[in-house]
């Protein structure tokens, strides 16, 4: 019977194929699949447009400004918004300097309670320590500001800064009234808000450094101090200092907590208990009240420049960070 | 031989550690415990000082009442808690979707080079500085506009998208090959086993980076000066000048007056109590959630 064969072959066929069809068309209609993928592509883009948005945005918005003074803008110490004098190198210096303090009183600070939860401390205190440090972060910096107003600037006026004028006095960097207000209550109280950045950075480093590397240079007959110095610290270097950049990072943008207790004043001087001024701080105060394009536009580059230290500040750590943890499973003990 | 039976003795037992080397050691742990003590006690003193003399200054008046005029005691925040609820309504309806789908969009499809610059870039706006953020909210929205609520949650969105993108990514990742095999296996299309496999197995994750993201921008004062700008009447209304709890503890705060420094510790306590419950509910949630626990 060869007829009816084939018959009953396109007969099975058809039924198979009657059946996949719906699944096949699903499989490879791509139509949804495309709609989804470019819907998501586009909140891909957009944190990419975002950024762009912030350069171009800075850069259209500074170029009265740039035109106006080119490099002298940051050389110049002069600012003044009524005869339209402006040089940023006050904010600049407040800046930096301030950053600076915080970072000396945070690094060894906050290397040691990462030291001690990683390496020192009983299992169960590590969690709930590590959530202490880490709710420091979780504080507004207006909060930290409002407790420096009314906290830590009385302290300083009455028993911190005559102690250092008496003592250190001669280095000159402690002379002048003890206000409390100034460079270094700023410098405090940043060092307060950076600590739980580079804490739980190093604190995520130091759990990376390999066991062994301890066990072996415990069995060398090394104690525990020994230990973690050549041990720990050595292999977690680079990504400690990526933490602390972190730290600078944080401390060169904050803004409220210092503009309250810095004493928001465009001089440059030596003394840390002097008034300054930040760059974000100038920003704060002066942004929605300023009137002329070229006063506007001096304070969009002082963003400008905020944005660009900041931006390398960060991919720097973020390269230092990297290069110890790759590859690496973060392991939080949270 | 003798060489291996000599070798244990010849380590030196654990009391002729020099005294030296000992003391540094028991000096260091000293040290260690004192930077604990020196960085719990700032906490401490915050959180004390808030309850101290925020909760004191915590009454009806305050939680229903606009503030007065200046001179004038009493008064409250009622407004500038609703102003902010209103501002991170907004930064939430906007920072959440964007936010969670650059995320998929990093863990499904971003294995690429536009991947890693998406990457890189999230990072990086992690570190720009607010008060950037508000310039640039300012020259989009408010420059001929003027002063909204609007520009305000858009400034806030922008600083949301950057951490919730980043964790929606890490979580996502977690979630295990096979599953979404499996779900192929079915006949699932992409887009449906994405939305109904992978995101809902990683949702606790997920929540717990629009949290932190929440938490992060709830506090945020610098955007919001020339954005939402502040107010001191009532206004939900989405293109008008709006009251948020953290500039008006700053106008408080900088203000000469005692009742208000009063009502400023009251408004951090609010602020602070919002956050604070948000970042241990996360936790909670964490740590009982069947996801997201690295």
């Amino acid at each position: 019977m060869p007829g009816p064969q084939p018959v009953e072959g396109t007969k099975v066929t058809a039924v198979s194929g009657e059946r996949s069809s719906p699944l096949l068309r699903a499989s490879t209609s791509e139509v949804p699949d495309r709609l989804f993928k470019s819907a998501m592509t586009v909140c891909g883009f957009a944190v990419l447009g975002v950024l762009v948005l912030i350069v171009y945005e800075l850069i259209s918005g500074s170029g009265l400004s740039w035109h106006a003074f080119g490099f002298k803008f940051f050389a110049g110490s002069d600012w003044n918004p009524v005869s339209e004098q402006f040089g940023a190198l006050p904010f600049i210096y407040g800046t930096l300097v301030s950053s600076f303090l915080a970072l000396i009183i945070a690094i060894p600070l906050a290397v040691g309670v990462a030291v001690f939860t990683t390496e020192m401390c009983p299992g169960r205190l590590r969690g709930p320590l590590s959530f202490f440090v880490e709710l420091l972060a979780a504080i507004p910096s207006v909060i930290y500001g409002l407790w420096a107003m009314f906290v830590l600037v009385p302290l300083l006026s009455g028993y911190v800064q005559p102690f250092l004028a008496k003592t250190m006095g001669w280095t000159g960097l402690f002379e002048g009234p003890p206000y409390g207000i100034g460079m270094l209550a700023a410098g405090i109280i940043l060092a307060i808000m950076i600590i739980p950045i580079i804490s739980s950075i190093t604190r995520e480093v130091l759990m990376v450094v390999p066991q062994h590397q301890r066990e072996g240079v415990l069995a060398l007959g090394a104690t525990r101090w020994e230990m973690i110095r050549v041990g720990v610290l050595r292999n977690a270097r680079a990504g400690i200092v990526g933490g602390i950049i972190l730290g600078l990072g944080r401390a060169l943008g904050e803004t409220m907590a210092v503009t309250m207790v810095i004493g928001n004043r465009p001089e440059i001087a030596k003394s840390l208990f002097a008034p300054g001024y930040t760059m974000a701080s100038v920003l704060a105060n002066e942004f929605s009240e300023a009137t002329g394009d070229v006063y506007l536009s001096a304070l969009v580059e002082i963003g400008l420049a905020l944005f660009l230290v900041t931006i390398v500040v960060n991919a720097l750590a973020q390269l230092l960070v990297w290069s110890v943890t790759r590859g690496q499973p973060a392991r939080g003990h949270a | 031989m003798p060489e291996l039976a000599g070798n244990p003795s010849a380590q030196p037992p654990v009391s002729q550690i020099s005294w030296r080397r000992r003391f540094t050691d028991h000096f260091m742990t000293g040290v260690a415990v004192l930077t604990v003590v020196l960085v719990l006690a700032p906490l401490v003193a915050i959180f004390g000082y808030l309850v101290y003399r925020g909760l004191g200054s915590i009454n009806w008046a305050f939680l229903t009442q606009t503030p007065k005029p200046v001179g004038e005691p009493g008064g409250g925040m009622a407004n500038a808690i609703a102003g902010s609820v209103l501002i991170l309504g907004i930064a939430s309806l906007i920072g959440v979707p964007f936010g969670v789908g650059a995320g998929i969009y990093l863990a499904e499809f971003g294995r690429n080079r536009f991947g890693s610059a998406v990457r890189f870039t999230a990072d990086v706006l992690n570190g720009v500085p607010s008060i950037v953020i508000g310039i640039v909210a300012w020259a989009i929205l408010v420059r001929g506009r003027g002063f909204s609520a609007l520009a305000g949650g858009v400034a806030l969105a922008i600083m949301m998208v950057p951490t919730i993108c980043r964790t929606t990514e890490e979580m996502l990742l977690l979630v295990p090959r096979a599953l979404r095999e499996a779900a192929y296996g079915l006949g699932v299309p992409r887009w449906r086993t994405t939305l109904s496999v992978t995101l809902r197995t990683a949702t606790s994750g997920v929540i717990t980076g629009v949290m932190l993201a929440f938490a992060r921008v709830a506090g945020e004062t610098a955007p919001l000066l020339f954005t939402a700008l502040g107010n001191t009447f009532w206004n939900l209304r989405y293109d008008q000048p709006t009251a948020a709890l953290p500039l008006q503890i700053y106008v408080y705060a900088n203000s000469p007056y005692d009742d208000w420094h009063r009502q400023a510790w009251a408004g951090s306590f609010v602020l602070i109590l919002l956050i604070v419950s948000s970042v241990a509910a996360v936790r909670y949630a964490v740590r009982r959630g069947t996801f997201g626990t690295a």
